[in-house]
């Protein structure tokens, strides 16, 4: 297992000029030896570049990679020593699920009692057990990823293990099973696991640390609960939440706040000037006219999503989205209600930064 | 437009991938087909669109026997999860040919504003293969939009987006749905996809056609445990327990007071919705409803909620919560239901005592 540092940039193309030209603009980023880590964000954003900078798939363009301050840039992934798991199940169908699971170890000459050992033992987390003397080949391909997850675990002597969206496959019911197997087993093994994802659920339930990634900048390093309660930049705040936080546009003079056509007093200290003014849909309620902090708004739709109503409002300067819990009284379509937009828990944004 | 399947099976060689099932999805709306990978949904989807002609029963459309009528004889638009487009044609190109191919005035109008809902509208002069497989994706769909046809069916159509993506376009969708008057078939392997289109739900497993209804009320009151288990994300916790005219007694000495129907007795499962369980620290807190003391064994912060995972008297458990919350590992909590959130499944798994729902939170 490596800590392991990254300090570089990468383009595609030859001699980068503009922002745009990065896949991966420059950073400077550090994933603790024995770790969880994700990298989360839509498609395009680098976070699989930077997943084959780690592996050493790929050369950054400039800077460096280091496995316990170890400059490891040009090493291929055999030398790095990393495991990697893809998105489709990479097995060999003509072999069992047992000597699927002991390939990675015989290749490295580790001796037959110990990967019997081992291989019992990663097929047990995995709940692969009753299976283990049966060819790969007439699997489901949901048994077939979780042969895959195996043999990227089965290792202990690897720097890192990384995974590139490895549940992709996988129907939801299993998904919640295994997104609990491959926490308990870092919690056991203690490696140094790196996962690349879109998926949030799968991000933050994962990962002690998730790195938000958005067009080749990492916006935001911090624990689900940052996230979540302290997003960082407006993206991480409609990245993160289903549905994301709910942006309204200020304008903020002597602590006065104009939003959605009224004037509001502000809950905290701002610099005059346009913000934006962030509540997330869990945290937007109901109240009663005029109730400070709060303004008018129509209703649009009522969603029942079966945990709870999702209430859509217009108010001036966009449509606001509320998690009415189920059992609360709902107000009818076309009415106007009142939304409690400024509380502890609002977060204030200018140029996309979180100011307050 | 009335699309109808009637008693209708698909069977390939020895393999029976459709049991005998029928279904009239209501027309105008959405009908959404749930079920795991291989429930059938695809093999139901082919039927209805005269992809494949069924091994028995028969497809009528608007009373019509179109049994075995191949698709390009019907007015049909099909999404699939792997998209198609016409590679020689621009994204504008591709979206206005089923509208060219109408007549249709203003196409360039429409054109613009249908890519606009998808999010495509800066692509409009690019080749399909210019475009990345979620960009493709949406180009399919925005044609099958524009096609406007009585019957739309589209097969996981979001399945290859990202999650954000898909939460924005599955608003679009259901919008656009709401605005058009094509009876829409979506299948989707997700159940909070399915909540969220709203409309009608029929839940599919192993090739057998479970319930079909308004999708709220089969959330709501699901007639057996299969679509319970099926139409559940994060899993619906399921208790064994024994019925009788007291109610039903749980494992570890916790008794439910509840009203079951006079037929419901002996063995039976109770259903708990992880987000009908509260979680909180014994010292705040009041009594209200059924109460047990619970540890704590894991607890995920998923973005909007919080899984808690929990070890008590009764079994195991998973809570969920809204928004963060923190916990300790092996911390011992208070959890609280409310009576009237409990389901009971009978002996055979039928449905035997659904939630009250106008007494929510009335212990």
């Amino acid at each position: 297992m490596a800590r392991i540092d990254l300090d570089l940039a990468h383009a595609y193309r030859p001699d980068p000029k503009q922002e745009s030209d990065y896949a991966l603009l420059p950073l400077k980023m550090s994933f603790a030896d024995g770790g969880a880590y994700a990298l989360l964000g839509p498609s395009g954003c680098g976070k699989t570049t930077m997943l084959n900078i780690i592996s050493g798939l790929l050369v950054p363009s400039q800077g460096s990679v280091s496995f316990d301050g170890r400059d490891v840039t040009g090493q291929t992934p055999q030398q790095r020593n990393i495991a990697q798991v893809f998105q489709f199940p990479v097995i060999y169908d003509t072999m069992t699920v047992a000597q699927n699971l002991a390939f990675p170890l015989r290749n490295r000459g580790v001796p037959e009692s110990r990967i019997r050992e081992r291989v019992g033992r990663i097929a047990e987390m995995l709940e692969l057990s009753g299976q283990l003397g049966q060819r790969a080949a007439g699997l489901s391909a949901d048994a077939k990823q979780k042969i895959s997850l195996g043999r990227g675990l089965v290792r202990e002597d690897v720097s890192a293990v990384l995974f590139d969206e490895p549940l992709t496959v996988i129907d939801p019911h299993l998904k919640w099973q295994l997104r609990r197997k491959l926490k308990e087993i870092h919690r056991e093994l203690r490696l140094t696991l790196i996962y690349v994802t879109h998926d949030q659920v799968e991000a933050l339930t994962f990962a002690d640390e998730v790195v938000v990634m958005s067009r080749g900048r990492a916006v935001q390093v911090g624990t689900a609960e940052a996230l979540f309660e302290r997003p960082a930049h407006t993206f991480v705040g409609h990245f993160i939440g289903s549905p994301g936080m709910n942006f309204l546009p200020a304008e903020s003079r002597g602590g006065r706040l104009q939003v959605a056509g009224i004037e509001l007093a502000a809950p905290v200290s701002l610099a005059d000037g346009p913000v934006k003014v962030g509540i997330r849909p869990e945290h937007l309620s109901l109240t009663t006219e005029h109730h400070p902090g709060a303004v008018p708004a129509t209703v649009q739709r009522l969603q029942d999503i079966g945990t709870c109503t999702l209430l859509t409002a217009r108010v001036n300067g966009g449509d606001m989205k509320a998690r009415l819990a189920n059992g609360s009284a709902l107000p009818a379509i076309g009415q106007t209600v009142w939304l409690q937009v400024l509380d502890l828990r609002t977060c204030f944004y200018r140029d996309d930064q979180l100011v307050a | 437009m009335q699309l109808s399947l009637e008693r209708v099976t698909k069977k390939v060689g020895a393999q029976t991938w459709l049991y005998e099932q029928s279904i009239a999805p209501q027309p105008g709306a959405v009908t959404v087909l749930l079920g795991a990978t291989q429930a059938g949904k695809t093999s139901l989807m082919r039927l209805m669109a005269g992809l494949d002609a069924p091994t028995t029963g028969k497809v009528r459309v608007s009373g019509e026997d179109v049994t075995g009528v191949p698709v390009r004889e019907r007015n049909v638009a099909m999404v699939y999860q792997q998209f198609i487009n016409y590679p020689s044609l621009t994204v504008a190109q591709n979206i206005a040919s089923p509208l060219k191919l109408r007549g249709e005035a203003n196409v360039k109008e429409r054109v613009g504003e249908l890519a606009d809902k998808l999010h495509i509208g800066m692509f409009l002069g690019r080749y399909p293969q210019e475009l990345s497989g979620g960009q493709q994706q949406r180009v399919a769909l925005a044609r099958a939009l524009a096609k406007n046809a009585p019957l739309m069916l589209l097969d996981e159509p979001l399945v290859n987006l990202d999650y954000k993506l898909r939460e924005e376009l599955r608003e679009e969708l259901t919008l656009l749905f709401a605005a058009g008057d094509s009876t829409v078939v979506y299948a989707t392997t997700e159940p909070a996809e399915a909540l969220l289109l709203g409309g009608y739900t029929a839940v599919l497993d192993a090739g057998e056609l479970l319930q079909y209804g308004p999708t709220a009320e089969v959330f709501h009151a699901p007639r057996s445990l299969r679509v319970a288990r099926a139409f559940s994300d994060p899993p619906m916790n399921l208790l064994a327990g024994q019925a009788s005219s007291a109610g039903v007694q749980l494992g570890g000495g916790l008794a439910l007071p509840l009203a079951l129907p006079p037929g419901a007795q002996g063995p039976v499962t109770v259903g708990l919705r992880a987000s009908a369980l509260a979680v909180g620290r014994p010292e705040n807190d009041r009594p209200n409803g059924v109460e047990l003391q619970a540890r704590i064994t894991l607890a995920e912060i998923a973005g909007s909620d919080t899984f808690v995972h929990l070890d008590s008297q009764a079994g195991e458990l998973v809570a969920q919560l809204t928004g963060v919350h923190r916990f300790g590992l092996g911390e011992l909590v208070l959890l609280r239901f409310s009576l009237a959130d409990v389901y009971v499944f009978d002996a055979q798994g039928d449905l035997a005592l659904a939630p009250d729902r106008l007494n929510r939170g009335i212990a």
